[in-house]
């Protein structure tokens, strides 16, 4: 059964009387990497959340392609992910664990999983020791072994330097290839342009904007959508 | 004070010789204290790790009951212990008491709590953390409690020792349901306090070096989990 389209339908979330989400309304296709843009505190993260299961919305409705949400199938990479107390090998066989894999298939695929982004040496390190890039790309592969068919990624890349950015990001693509859906969000907009096949532009917990990427940059619709962009964007006036 | 010194001079002869009645009571009490810790650890553990992440009603009062049992007193739960276990008691049948069994099972009724509550304690910190990261892989709670039990295997080991400590320092629950019987249920603690009492100052000052020794190795274990091994995976 396929998750897509994914229809987000009037979706809110009010903790407490203030509205995060306000009324979203979003399709999303099954292919391409759709990237999440907005100012802080713009709801993005909760967005995210909320399609992962994590957070229960207030109101509207989520239609799975028609079907019902099925957890196993959509994954989350978290802005500060976390690694348990033990070696790189364990942490990203991690999540075949409540898949039922047992312990020899884990290291393999495990070994495997390294392999592909490059960690393989480090099978055997603590993975608390390694740095935020690699710990960025062991979460990426850790979920990636999971097969899902919807990846979430909340700012994948927000404390990196540009090499590891530029690692993150060839895995991301990687997976894209291999037919998962990505959501994501970022702050940096040439990541954005670098990754995005739409853009999702979110401001005050509503979607202002979902339009192919480079038309947002061209001529983006919304005064908001504008602002954002030369705000974030300093440089952009010069040309 | 003749009388003592000389009483410590007999109690460090008796240990330089390695006598066979300390060596005999030493070897009781470790026998009776390691079965008790180790079943203690394989239920209190994961009770303790059950109780920090499990999403059930009455909660928050299992654990307040857990940490107000971790303070029980040693001769209340020889008491209760001796009621299940005597003749007309629940557990009559088996004729358990003035037995080790009994022993260990009193000792394991006084250490559940205390290892509980420390896992408890331990392994809703560290779930905290994770609580997230495990639910986005969709691990269940049974597959969290056993992720985090081996996550938080260093701070656990010292509930394990503190385990340890705790049965082997007690007195009365093992007083109660062991009877402190010569060559059978007799362990450190109540063999001090009965040769104390009898006067047989040597024997009591040699087990209580014994036993106060074993205690300060087992803190210095549980000082040297903390600074050494645990370190590697912070
Ligand atoms: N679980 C929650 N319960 C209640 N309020 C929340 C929850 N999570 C986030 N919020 C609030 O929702 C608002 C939006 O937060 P969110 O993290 O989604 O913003 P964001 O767009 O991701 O911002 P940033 O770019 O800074 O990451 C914030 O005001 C935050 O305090
Ligand atoms: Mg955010």
């Amino acid at each position: 059964m396929s998750l897509f389209p994914l229809q987000l339908r009037d979706v809110t979330f009010r903790p407490n009387g203030r509205a995060v989400l306000d009324g979203v309304d979003l399709t999303l296709s099954g292919e391409g990497i759709t990237v999440v843009l907005g100012p802080n505190g713009a709801g993005k993260s909760v967005l995210l959340r909320t399609l992962c299961g994590l957070i229960p919305p207030t109101g509207g409705t989520l239609d799975w392609g028609g079907g019902a949400f099925d957890p196993l199938a959509v994954g989350m990479v978290f802005q500060h992910p976390v690694m348990l107390r033990s070696s790189v090998i364990d942490n990203i066989a991690l999540g075949l664990v409540p898949r039922g894999v047992g312990a020899r298939e884990r290291r393999l695929a495990g070994m495997a999983m390294l392999q592909q982004i490059g960690l393989a040496d480090r099978a055997n390190d603590n993975a608390r020791q390694l740095s935020g890039g690699e710990q960025q790309r062991l979460a990426l592969g850790r979920v990636w072994l999971t097969r899902p068919r919807l990846l979430l990624l909340d700012e994948p890349t927000s404390s990196l330097d540009p090499s590891a950015v530029e690692a993150v990001e060839r895995i991301v693509r990687q997976i894209r290839t291999e037919g998962t859906k990505i959501l994501m969000t970022t702050h940096n907009l040439g990541q954005a342009t670098r990754l995005a096949d739409d853009i999702v532009f979110l401001a005050d917990g509503r979607v202002r904007e979902h339009v192919p990427v480079r038309r947002f940059f061209s001529q983006p619709a919304s005064a908001e959508a504008r602002q954002f962009i030369q705000g974030e964007l300093p440089w952009h006036l010069a040309f | 004070m003749g009388g003592f010194s000389q009483a410590f001079a007999e109690a460090f002869v008796l240990l330089w010789r390695f006598d066979a009645q300390v060596l005999e009571i030493v070897l009781r009490s470790l026998q009776v204290s390691s079965l008790a810790v180790l079943i203690g650890t394989a239920v209190g553990l994961p009770l303790g790790a059950c109780l920090a992440v499990g999403q059930f009603p009455g909660k928050q009062t299992a654990a307040v009951i857990i940490n107000g049992f971790m303070g029980l007193p040693s001769v209340v739960v020889g008491v209760v212990v001796y009621l299940a276990l005597s003749r007309s008691g629940p557990m009559g049948e088996f004729g358990l008491l003035y037995t080790p069994s009994a022993m260990v099972i009193a000792q394991v009724v006084l250490v559940v709590p205390l290892m509980a509550a420390i896992a408890r304690q331990v392994v809703e910190d560290a779930w905290r953390n994770y609580q997230e990261e495990l639910a986005a892989l969709r691990f269940g709670w049974w597959d969290t409690v056993r992720v985090l039990l081996h996550d938080c295997r260093f701070s656990l080991s010292v509930a394990v020792l503190a385990g340890l400590g705790r049965a082997m320092s007690e007195v009365g629950a093992v007083m109660i349901v062991g009877g402190n019987i010569d060559r059978a249920t007799r362990v450190m603690t109540t063999a001090i306090a009965l040769e104390t009492s009898k006067g047989d100052l040597p024997l009591a000052i040699a087990l209580g070096i014994v036993l106060l020794v074993l205690i300060l190795l087992l803190n210095a274990g549980a000082f040297a989990l903390r600074t050494t091994v645990m370190r590697r995976f912070e």
